[in-house]
């Protein structure tokens, strides 16, 4: 009885003898598609970045409008001091906001999920803060937080607090209610629920929402910078523009991306280490 | 058509046999939603069931009588608005450790590989999940997922999935095992399948089991008792013992009389119900 049953479940993976060198066939064919895939973006930029490069002395741009990629690279190897210890900074500023920003959202989104008053009551207004650009913001910031780390922290962190929320909220009311009840039915306590099958099931959301969320963290820490700073990148450029020093400028917006990847970078690590641990847990 | 002694004998060095079912007692249980715009559904009106420790029971009825609703109170996981259910000879007051549920969809955590769904409720009541491994491996391998242990849920059928749901509901051997139309997803050749492999499964446990399905013939063929519900407001409406000898035969069993008769009592019930047209 069990023996027919297990017939049946094994013949779907019953390998076909006469099959083998088709299977090569279309693995070697998946490889190839795969490092084609893989090559195109960088092929893409650096088609781009070809196309720039020639076209500056082409058209006779002087080096204090348009600098070319290799000025800039040259820069940024000459400068790297100089922008190391601005990027620093911005780096801090960037991390903090954003880890803020991941704590707070987390614990409020908890707030809204658990608590339909709150819900009711909070989550309304922070929609309706949302659509307040926070750009605007940034003046009145200055005002109140002075020249410091203040308003660069709270602009980052209040850039990429509000896609964290709404992302965590709607990742946890997306579970089907069946699987809450299933772990009930097991005895699970409500923090036993959370752990075993809310938190996992949002996390994809969550961490999408941090990757958003990181790049909207470094806008606003150099925001902050552009509006009331005596460093990082953000003021770097102005002073690279106080100059006329319009390589430097590209330098510092160099660095700015390069610390953006490098951060998001961290954030798909920490993802994949945790999906890991997850799928293996026993 | 026995199953396998040897991955059975596993089970039984890993862990002690829990023994005989638990008997569970519904006392005037009646079940009033509240719907979102303030209407008040009657899901379940005054319902009273006995079901002894180690009986099969079925449960039939037609859709939204509350059968589920029902069900998710013996698991523990709803509370009755009025009327009292014994599990145990216990007042129920949430899930007992000693009841599983298998529902209709088999709720597997698709970021977890099928062993370690088959552990989960080791988990949850904080045991070591070690001690069980080799028992999940003997019931996979009972159910024909040999090896399907590091797989992931998405790489498996709907059958598959099911019988993985099954195995996790029963890796503790419950006393009392409850399944909401577990079968309803799956076709006829596996389905077919899945109701022997139970039938076999619960002449090992001797555990009780309240059986909730759409299929007149399932519930016949499996059952101690078919107890028939009527339309919402649900109520119980019919009762019948099913005396055919066990281990019953799926392929031999549509000729019995016995069989037979009570399939049609069921459907008769359901005619004069008008949830089903005669002829
Ligand atoms: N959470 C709920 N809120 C409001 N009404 C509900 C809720 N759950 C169930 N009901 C209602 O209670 C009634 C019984 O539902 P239940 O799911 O128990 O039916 P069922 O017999 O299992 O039906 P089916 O055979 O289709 O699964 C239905 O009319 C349904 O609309
Ligand atoms: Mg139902």
């Amino acid at each position: 009885m069990a023996g027919t049953l297990r017939d049946l479940a094994q013949k779907d993976l019953a390998p076909k003898s006469d099959a083998g060198s088709r299977r090569a066939d279309r693995l070697r064919r998946q490889r190839r598609r795969a490092t084609l895939e893989a090559f195109s973006a960088p092929a893409l930029a650096f088609a781009l970045l070809a196309i720039w490069q020639i076209c500056v002395p082409l058209f006779n741009v002087s080096e204090f409008v348009l600098p070319t990629p290799i000025d800039i690279l040259s820069r940024v190897v000459t400068d790297y001091r100089l922008l190391l210890t601005h990027a620093w900074i911005t780096g801090a500023e960037v991390v903090v906001g954003f880890l803020c920003a991941a704590v707070v959202g987390i614990l409020v989104a908890l707030a809204v999920f658990y608590s339909r008053m709150v819900e009711r009551a909070v989550y309304p207004l922070l929609i309706a803060v949302q659509t307040i650009p926070k750009v605007a913001l940034a003046p009145l910031v200055v005002l109140y937080l002075g020249y410091d780390w203040g308003p660069k922290l709270f602009l980052s962190f209040l850039i990429s607090f509000f896609p964290i929320v709404v992302a965590t909220v709607v990742g946890l009311k997306g579970l089907d209610k069946g699987y809450a009840n299933l772990v009930r039915s097991m005895g699970a306590s409500e923090a036993q629920v959370f752990l075993k099958v809310r938190l996992p099931a949002a996390l994809p959301s969550i961490f999408g929402s941090f990757k958003v969320a990181l790049s909207l963290a470094v806008i606003g820490a150099v925001l902050g910078e552009y509006v009331a700073a005596e460093r990082g990148l953000g003021y770097l450029q102005l002073q690279a523009n106080a100059n006329f020093d319009v390589t430097l400028n590209f330098a510092a917006v160099f660095v700015i991306a390069l610390l953006g990847v490098a951060l998001y970078s961290i954030i798909l690590f920490v993802e994949k280490v945790v999906g890991d641990k997850q799928g293996a847990r026993s | 058509m026995n199953a396998p002694v040897s991955s059975f004998e596993a089970v039984e060095r890993v862990g002690q046999r829990s023994g005989n079912g638990i008997a569970v007692k519904i006392d005037h249980v009646q079940k009033i939603f509240e719907t979102r715009d303030g209407h008040e559904v009657i899901a379940l009106e005054g319902a009273d069931l006995a079901v002894s420790a180690g009986e099969f029971v079925a449960v039939v009825g037609p859709s939204g009588c509350g059968k589920s609703t029902l069900l998710s109170m013996i698991a523990g996981i709803e509370n009755p608005t009025s009327g009292r259910i014994l599990v145990d000879n216990h007042l129920l007051s949430g899930p007992n450790p000693r009841t599983s549920v298998v529902f209709q969809n088999d709720y597997l955590l698709p970021w977890r590989n099928i062993i370690n769904n088959v552990l989960l409720p080791l988990e949850i009541k904080r045991l070591d999940t070690r001690l069980y491994r080799e028992r999940a491996e003997a019931l996979l391998t009972q159910v024909g997922l040999a090896g399907f242990g590091g797989r992931f849920p998405s790489e498996l059928s709907g059958g598959m999935r099911q019988r993985v749901a099954i195995c996790r509901a029963v890796i503790q051997e419950p006393g009392l095992l409850l399944m909401d139309e577990p079968f309803g997803a799956l076709d006829a050749l596996t389905r077919e399948q899945m109701i022997m492999d139970l039938q076999n499964l619960w002449l090992r446990l001797k555990n009780t089991v309240v059986f909730i399905t759409h299929g007149i013939d399932e519930a016949v063929f499996l059952a101690d008792r078919v107890i028939v519900m009527s339309p919402r407001p649900g109520r119980i409406d019919m009762q019948l013992d099913i005396d055919l000898p066990r281990p019953r035969k799926w392929n031999e069993i549509h000729s019995n009389p016995g069989f037979t008769e009570a399939v049609a009592k069921v459907r008769g019930r359901f005619e004069e119900q008008g949830v089903l047209k005669a002829g």
